[in-house]
């Protein structure tokens, strides 16, 4: 699979709370929650998204709560894949379990960059600033669940 | 000969395998799945796109309305009537309602319904606080749990972990709540990711059930995985106590491989305050402005909404009262601590003192209700998280604290330590 489009970025440590805050916590509505994604760190975020668009961040991403409206919230507003340091494990497994791409990375990303993304291949891009990087590959069973479209998914596959 | 942690042999236990490596990914059998009236509805529809969408085991599954019950409004209404309803049509034996319910985490144990050497996986971030009880247990994500739900299985990456070792004798005024400050303060919000937090040392013992239940709830602040203590006599005469299954003990291996040993002299903790907007921001009194003013205090939640809690509270709070412009709320964090408190006569001290005494709920402690605070406002809270926004307003703030801390910021008005009073 390959992804283009611009990045938005963001700091260390971008918790749960600010992706989808706990007051919108009264629905499972995927719309609604994407509606309200980043409000509370950037309340521009739905107007500057275009779908296909990343997000990069810092270490930690996606710490604190479990909330799956997480990371529900940022594919469903259009966010293409998600591009950190490093992630907080719930959400790390929360993306590979409702099938939103995610990326280790520590490639110097900056607002705006373009960025294309090959899933297949584990190949980064930022086409704005002419670099390319490599990430490493999934362990053999996030495969499975990645290609078979997530967690459910691989339920049905008969693999767990 | 295996070189295990106790962590990982409980997971290679419920994997069927002799040995586990860390970083390994395996298929393990849960003995609990839980997930809340936030989580469960999520997890629900996931289920329900299962194509034999029925429950593994209805004995081994809790669902807990806790977080804006009593309902705060008509759509937090329709997701308890979501779960209520699956509950009923799946005939969950674990399912609390408004009435029976609490706090999740304080609920499980107190309810016996987790013993040592158990699997147990939540839709809930602070699923790791049952670690005090000698269990593997953490928090993942509502499609793991409605998996789990059905196959009764999860996917687990094995843990490295990090081995805290624990000496001597807790002071006055200081408790579980410290010891887990302190140890965010010196690994960072993400010192832990992806380990285990395995605690061991002659100190262990010196820690109340309480306090490991305390100190097992926050190591996802630290980014931790789980957080696990030893089986000793107190954990087994709180699990029989409770009503818990049989313990199956195990030990880490005495040649165990640890990414990392922290030693911690109990005797050497202070009273501990995190700062916004992360639990790692710790400080002491000795480096805390002092008239600091408040608006909020808040001591309840998984953290610290145990009976004990509220024994310490009420301590500093009797004879006293709340400054004027703070309000104090106190809330137990299920209905036995409730009944427990009102019977030893610790409401009318927290009500003669001004405290207002709520139902159990996890209300304020997430944002949720009971407790907002509005734009400019700070508050001193008993719970574990203080990220930007966590209690309302993007513009308030959330200060971390034991619950003795908390009284005595109540009565003075500004954050303070009990030596202040
Ligand atoms: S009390 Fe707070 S941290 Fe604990 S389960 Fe409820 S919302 Fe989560």
């Amino acid at each position: 699979m390959k992804l283009t489009g611009k990045a938005l970025v963001y700091g260390d440590h971008v918790d749960t709370d600010v992706i989808i805050p706990a007051r919108y916590l009264n629905t499972a509505d995927a719309k609604e929650l994407a509606a309200h994604c980043m409000e509370d760190i950037d309340k521009d975020f739905a107007k500057k998204l275009k779908p296909g668009d990343f997000v990069a961040a810092g270490v930690n991403f996606g710490c604190g709560s479990s909330r799956e409206h997480a990371p529900l919230a940022l594919k469903t507003a259009g966010v293409s894949c998600v591009i950190a340091k490093s992630f907080a494990r719930i959400f790390y497994r929360n993306a590979i379990n409702i099938g939103l791409p995610i990326i280790v990375s520590g490639m110097d990303i900056k607002d705006g960059d373009q960025l294309e993304a090959d899933l297949d291949h584990g190949t980064l891009t930022n086409v704005t600033r002419g670099t390319k990087e490599s990430f490493p590959p999934f362990s053999p069973f996030l495969q499975t669940i990645i290609a078979s479209g997530g967690l459910v998914a691989a339920r049905e596959g008969g693999h767990l | 000969m295996s070189k295990m942690t106790m962590t990982q042999k409980i997971i290679a236990a419920h994997c069927g395998q002799e040995t586990v490596t860390p970083g390994e990914i395996v298929l393990a059998n849960v003995d609990m799945v839980l997930a809340n009236d936030i989580t469960a509805p999520v997890a629900i529809n996931e289920f329900r796109k299962l194509s034999n969408p029925t429950v593994f085991d209805k004995e081994k599954i809790a669902l807990v309305l806790d977080h804006f019950t009593p309902n705060k409004d008509i759509k937090a209404a329709e997701q308890s009537r979501f779960v209520r309803e699956f509950a009923k049509e799946h005939d969950i034996l674990h399912f609390y309602d408004v009435g029976q319910a609490g706090v999740e985490h304080a609920l499980l144990p107190e309810k016996g319904m987790v013993t040592a050497g158990d699997l147990v996986v939540g839709a809930d971030s602070h699923t790791c606080t049952y670690g005090a009880l000698g269990a593997f247990s953490t928090g993942m994500g509502s499609t793991d749990a409605a998996v789990a739900m059905a196959s009764g299985k999860v996917w687990l990456r094995v843990p490295e972990a990090i081995s805290v070792v624990l000496t001597g004798q807790l002071p006055e005024y200081v408790s579980g709540k410290d010891v887990i400050l302190h140890l965010i303060g010196i690994l960072g919000v993400d010192g832990a990711l992806y380990s285990s937090l395995e605690f061991s040392g002659d100190g262990v013992r010196a820690l109340t059930m309480d306090d490991r239940l305390c100190v097992c709830n926050m190591a996802v602040e630290a980014g931790g995985k789980n957080a696990v203590f030893p089986v000793d006599d107190a954990t087994r005469q709180y699990l029989t106590e409770h009503g818990a299954a049989q313990p199956v003990v195990y030990a880490a291996d005495p040649d165990a491989v640890y990414q990392r040993v922290i030693n911690i002299d109990l005797g050497a903790l202070k009273p501990t305050v995190a700062f916004p907007h992360l639990p790692e921001n710790t400080k002491t009194f000795d480096d805390i402005p002092q008239g600091m003013k408040i608006d909020q205090v808040v001591i309840g939640s998984c953290t610290n909404g145990r009976l004990s809690d509220f024994v310490a509270a009420a301590e500093i709070m009797k004879g006293r009262k709340v400054h004027d412009g703070v309000r104090c709320l106190i809330i137990p964090a299920t209905q036995k601590i409730y009944r427990d408190a009102m019977h030893m006569g610790l409401f009318d001290i927290f009500l003669d003192a001004g405290c207002a005494v709520s139902t159990p709920t996890c209300g304020p402690c997430l944002g949720g209700h009971m407790g907002i605070l509005a734009e400019g406002e700070r508050c001193v809270a008993t719970t574990n998280r203080n990220f930007v926004g966590r209690m309302g307003s993007p513009k308030s703030e959330v200060y971390l604290a034991n619950p003795e801390v908390a009284a005595a910021s109540a009565v003075l008005g500004v954050i303070a330590s009990p030596d202040m009073l």
